[in-house]
Parts: structure tokens; C-alpha cells; sequence
């Protein structure tokens, strides 16, 4: 047997074991970057094949933490995709506008600063009054970080060009607090958004939204699971609802290309039929 | 597609759309495999490469989606912004991990995840550039069995990265960029194998 197939057969049995001993279920997840990110670890903790990190999957609940923190990838910026956020002012923000009340579901938020730039665009839009944001993700310490909504300092020129590149209409300091190396958001923008833990792969549906984003997700994802999510995200919408997925996602290769119509090619956002 | 057909991975940065035109421009109508492209670029770059390279090119240029399948007798360019991965059922993903090398997309991660799948039906070439990305993903390329080409670094617009790559791994050629095209044709055997197109 070649060294590739047997490696095969050792994700494989991980996959299962990560199920079966915590539930947590990657056995659908795109083949080529779990491994690269299983490797990661594998070299990480001095070990040279994936099958020892076998008995500290069974035992071992500090390392099952660093592994799942490994198969998290939280990299996410503020208005990152500039023009999706003018595309989202443009096309469902003057839908928003006609009820009373509308409902937010970001999947997969990671650390939340893409929520955060959703709350300052509907409240420069004077909708965050009657919005409320649900944000979501399986991985509970980029959950707590969100909550917190303190970030490094490094990325902030990153984040100020995304704002007025995605038609911000004040300055981004507007919205937080500067601090030692690091920046706030300020707390009227956390008010509408509720943090919870929610594991696509395994959880149900999350009822009535309005709009749904889950953008650079689902790329992590093979075909299967990624037909499973958006049939989760088919059912959890209203009638005539939004889904927003990341710039260089679409539903073409899924089985559920004929319950939506395409709003924006260039940024990915689609409308339920 | 039949187990001889071969598959061509590019790694190019500094100087790339030169030396892409040079080789695009060189294949023929019938040439056979999927050729796969990293160039580095800026994040927010458009797709001005592909429109660029396809009006050049007698075989269809696009950019590479998630979850498309490879297909013969095209060329894919890695969008900008996110790595490109293949799969062991010949499909690509993207995904947006951290950078490696400083790059997204990193040719390492290209080429490292090809090898896995194409093994010795792979051919890995690395192309002018002014860092050293690459270099990890070739050796990986010739470890599995699979054929490596350099750009020889004194025809190179910048020579950083083909001197990189030598440095770890033996190349099985090393080649100015007009013998690159006609060599890849002459290795990759035949011509499109009608199963192959779609
Ligand atoms: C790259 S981030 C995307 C963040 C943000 N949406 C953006 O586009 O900038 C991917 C996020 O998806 C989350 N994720 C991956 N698999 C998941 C699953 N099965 N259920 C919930 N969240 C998941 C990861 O934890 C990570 O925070």
C-alpha cells in the first residue's frame, strides 16, 4: 500500500473516533485542507503519523481542544469583500426597510467582524432598531472572542479602507474604542446580536430568518455536506428570503441550485424562490 | 480519464504574466492535460489575468471554483485571495487559511495537495518569482514520483524563486520559458482523450 492510501485510512478512523467520542463531526469536511490541517497538528505535538493522535482523541481533552481549534479557521476581517456590503445596501437593505421587524442569521461568524460590520451598516441604514442578529459558530473561544468584540490593533487600516470601500457613510472609529494595541466595539452595536453555539454538520434548523450570510464556510465542506447546510438554510428562511455566501461560492455544484434565483453574481447573494 | 494522462501544476510571482503568455501562447489546440495556475496576486485583484491570458490562449483560460471539476484540456488560475486545493476526486476546493509563505494562494498548498492526488502523473514547474514559495510543494512533487521543471534562474525576470526551488530539489529540467511549452507537449502524451473534455 502506498504511504498516501494508509494516511487515507488513518483520517479516516480519526474522523470516526472525533465523532464518536465528541460529537463533533468532520467526516464531510473537503478532504485536502483537513489534512493539511490535521498534519498541522500532527507536527505541532512532535508526531510524525495522524494515527497517534488516536489515543489522545479517546483521553486526552486539552489536546481534543487544540485539535478542533486547528480545524477551525476563523481568519475574517471587517467589511471584508467591500462590495458585497455595497451589493447588500443596494439589493436588500430597501427590502428590509418595508417590515417591521427582520431577522439576521450570520453562520459560521467566526470571531465577529462580520456581524459587527452587518450592525454598523443597518444602523447607518436606521434598521438596527428593528433587527435581530443571530451569530453563530461551532467553535466556543472565537464565540467568546466576539462576544467581546476587542480586537488587535494590527488589521485596522485593513478594516477602515474595507468601511469606505463597502460605502461607509461616517469614519469606523465611530464605532469603537481605541485602546493599548487593540480597538472595542461599542456596545449599542451588540444589542440587537445574540451569540450561540450552532454546528452546521450536525444541528438543525434555525427558524424564519430574513437573510442569512454564511460566507467562506461551506468551502471548507465537500459537496454532501455542503447540500445538507443548504438545505438547512432553505428551511430556516422565510418566504422570498436572502442567502449570502462568500465571494467565491455559488449553489451550482449543490443539489439545491433550483430553490433559489441568483441576485448577484459578482457577490454571491441569492434569493429563496 | 485514463491513468497516463498527465496533469500540470504552475507556481509564478514576480514577472508571472510575461512568462504565462510565453507558455499559454506556445500550447497548442489539442493540448491534453489541465494545466493548474498559482500567480501571485494582490487580494482584491479582478480577474484581468484570465481575461488576459484566455484571449491569448488556443485552450480555454478560466478561474478555478470550489468544488469544480477538473476537467482536461483547460487551464485553471487560482483566484486571488484563496488558496487552491485539489481533491483525491479531482475536484478543487479554495480555502481562505491563513497565509503561507506571505502568499494566498500559496503554491506549496497548490502543489503539495496535487501531488497527493496525481502522484507520478504529475508535472510541477516553478516559474520567475522574488520569494521562495514553491520550493516545499516541488520537492513534495518529485518525492511522489511526479516531473519537475525550473525555470533556469538566468532567463528568469526574477530568479529568487526558481533558485529556491533548486536548492531543495533535484529539477528534471531546467529550461528557458519559450522550451517550456513545446517540452510539456512532448511529455504529456498524445492529445485530448475525447472522455476527457466536457
Ligand atoms: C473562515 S471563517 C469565515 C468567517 C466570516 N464568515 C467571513 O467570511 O469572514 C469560517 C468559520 O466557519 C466556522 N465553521 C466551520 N465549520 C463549521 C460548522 N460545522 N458549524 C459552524 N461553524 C463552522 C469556523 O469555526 C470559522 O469560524
Amino acid at each position: 500500500m502506498k504511504p498516501i492510501e494508509i494516511e487515507e485510512i488513518e483520517i479516516d478512523l480519526i474522523l470516526d473516533a472525533m465523532f464518536k467520542r465528541h460529537g463533533y463531526d468532520f467526516r464531510d469536511y473537503a478532504r485536502a485542507s483537513l489534512k493539511r490541517r490535521l498534519m498541522h497538528r500532527v507536527i505541532s505535538e512532535n508526531l510524525s503519523h495522524i494515527s497517534e493522535m488516536f489515543p489522545k482523541i479517546m483521553r486526552d481533552e486539552a489536546f481534543f481542544k487544540r485539535l478542533l481549534l486547528d480545524l477551525s479557521i476563523t481568519v475574517t476581517e471587517m467589511f471584508r469583500d467591500a462590495g458585497f456590503y455595497q451589493a447588500f445596501r443596494e439589493t436588500i437593505v430597501p427590502k428590509l426597510r418595508v417590515f417591521p421587524f427582520f431577522k439576521i442569521w450570520h453562520a459560521g461568524c467566526a470571531t465577529g467582524e462580520e456581524v459587527y460590520s452587518m450592525a454598523i451598516l443597518l444602523h447607518e441604514e436606521g434598521l438596527l432598531k428593528k433587527a435581530q442578529i443571530y451569530a453563530t459558530d461551532f467553535n466556543s473561544r472565537a464565540l467568546e472572542s466576539a462576544k467581546e468584540g476587542l480586537y488587535a490593533a494590527d488589521n485596522l487600516a485593513l478594516h477602515e479602507k474595507n468601511y469606505s470601500d463597502a460605502g461607509g457613510k461616517t469614519a469606523l472609529k465611530d464605532y469603537y474604542r481605541a485602546m493599548y494595541q487593540s480597538f472595542k466595539i461599542h456596545d449599542f452595536l451588540k444589542e440587537k446580536i445574540t451569540f450561540a453555539d450552532h454546528n452546521l454538520a450536525t444541528d438543525g434548523v434555525f427558524g424564519e430568518m430574513h437573510v442569512i450570510l454564511c460566507r467562506n464556510v461551506m468551502i471548507y465542506f465537500n459537496q454532501k455536506l455542503q447540500t445538507r447546510v443548504l438545505t438547512l438554510f432553505l428551511n430556516s428562511l422565510d418566504h422570498r428570503g436572502y442567502l449570502c455566501l462568500g465571494k467565491k461560492e455559488s449553489l451550482f455544484t449543490t443539489g439545491v441550485v433550483d430553490a433559489f434565483e441568483r441576485v448577484s453574481r459578482e457577490y454571491s447573494i441569492y434569493r429563496k424562490k | 480519464m485514463n491513468s497516463q494522462q498527465k496533469t500540470v501544476v504552475i507556481g509564478v510571482s514576480a514577472g508571472g504574466m510575461e512568462a504565462l503568455t510565453v507558455i499559454v501562447k506556445s500550447l497548442p489546440k489539442d493540448f491534453a492535460p489541465a494545466m493548474i495556475i498559482v500567480q501571485h496576486q494582490k487580494e482584491d485583484s479582478d480577474n484581468f489575468l484570465v481575461h488576459y491570458l484566455n484571449e491569448r490562449s488556443k485552450i480555454p483560460v478560466v478561474e478555478a471554483e470550489d468544488k469544480q471539476k477538473i476537467g482536461a484540456g483547460r487551464i485553471y488560475i487560482a483566484p486571488p485571495g484563496y488558496h487552491l486545493l485539489v481533491e483525491g476526486d479531482e475536484q478543487f476546493s479554495l480555502s481562505i487559511d491563513a497565509k503561507v509563505s506571505f502568499a494566498r494562494p500559496s503554491i506549496d498548498v497548490l502543489f503539495e495537495s496535487a501531488a497527493d492526488v496525481y502522484a507520478e502523473n504529475l508535472i510541477g514547474i516553478i516559474l520567475t518569482g522574488a520569494n521562495s514559495d514553491g520550493a516545499r510543494g516541488l520537492k513534495k512533487i518529485k518525492d511522489a514520483g511526479g516531473t519537475v521543471i525550473v525555470q533556469d534562474p538566468e532567463t528568469a525576470h526574477t530568479k529568487a524563486m526558481p533558485l529556491a526551488a533548486l536548492a531543495l530539489t533535484k529539477a528534471d529540467y531546467i529550461l528557458p520559458l519559450e522550451k517550456i511549452g513545446p517540452l510539456l507537449y512532448n511529455i504529456s502524451g498524445g492529445t485530448k482523450d475525447s472522455k476527457g473534455i466536457t
